[in-house]
């Protein structure tokens, strides 16, 4: 745990940590930003379900909409496979020598997995 | 680089870094069922890509609704995917909630706010799970 650090912040925003740092960063925001997504889902869902609420009807068809779609499938994707590599690399430690060719390839899967993806998502949503 | 013997016993922080790792793999393992049983009931003719996604992520049967499903009742809403939504949002939430606290406790001091903190998630994380449980049975 890095409580206790006196690190200034604009300090911490200069760490020229990389291509590591970026995956850390965005498996966080991710993490939080899927809780958030399925927490909110959950609450409309339950809403609209019991008393078929206006605003719960609101959230969900937001979510339903292609172009949140495409921000989900986004930080999903994103998570999962950085949380292979991050599992990966916990179990056989003597590679993590090589932990910025594991973060290589983890990126040359996401962009043909994700890049489908979106391409079927938008192709769709502009043929209406 | 070599390798020493760690021996980190039973601690909290330790099981629930355990668990974080086996839910990751039993989340994609749940999504791979989920994703590989639509293709085998026909989703590749009756779907659209968003549908499918939406019905891997989570195999609820009003996620696929709005397909070209002639019965939903054949296949898709049974017993059988109640139990795997379940399964779903329990571990989900629970590595959700996991990480959740892990990225709070970086921005709090050793202070009261910190168990104050972990209470809070604690009660997120039961109401969520109650809530989730409660829509899925009832959907």
């Amino acid at each position: 745990m890095s409580v206790g650090r006196s690190v200034p912040f604009f300090a911490g925003l200069k760490y020229q940590g990389g291509g590591p740092m970026l995956a850390w960063m965005l498996h966080r925001i991710s993490g939080v930003g899927i809780l958030l997504f399925v927490g909110m889902h959950v609450m409309a869902s339950f809403f609209m379900q019991q008393m078929g609420s206006d605003w719960a009807i609101a959230i969900n068809t937001i979510y339903e909409s292609w172009y949140f779609q495409l921000v989900v499938v986004f930080i999903v994707i994103f998570h999962a496979l950085n949380g292979l590599r991050i599992l990966a690399l916990d179990i056989w430690p003597q590679f993590l020598q090589y932990q910025r060719e594991a973060l290589w390839l983890e990126w040359l899967v996401f962009v043909p997995v994700y890049g489908l993806v979106a391409f079927f998502i938008v192709q769709r949503a502009l043929a209406g | 680089m070599y390798s020493r013997a760690v021996h980190p016993g039973l601690t909290f922080e330790y099981l629930m870094w355990l668990f974080t790792r086996i839910s990751a793999i039993a989340l994609l393992t749940l999504a791979a069922v989920g994703m590989i049983a639509a293709f085998i009931l026909g989703a590749r003719t009756q779907m659209d890509l968003p549908t499918l996604m939406r019905w891997t992520f989570f195999p609820n049967p009003n996620h696929v609704i709005s397909s070209a499903i002639p019965d939903i009742t054949l296949g898709w809403a049974n017993g059988f995917w109640q139990v795997m939504q379940i399964l779903f949002v329990t571990f989900g939430l629970t590595h959700g909630f996991n990480g959740l606290r892990i990225v709070a406790e970086d921005f709090f001091a050793h202070s009261f706010l910190r168990p104050m903190m972990r209470g809070l998630v604690f009660f997120l994380w039961m109401f969520m799970l109650l809530i989730a449980i409660y829509v899925i049975l009832s959907s």
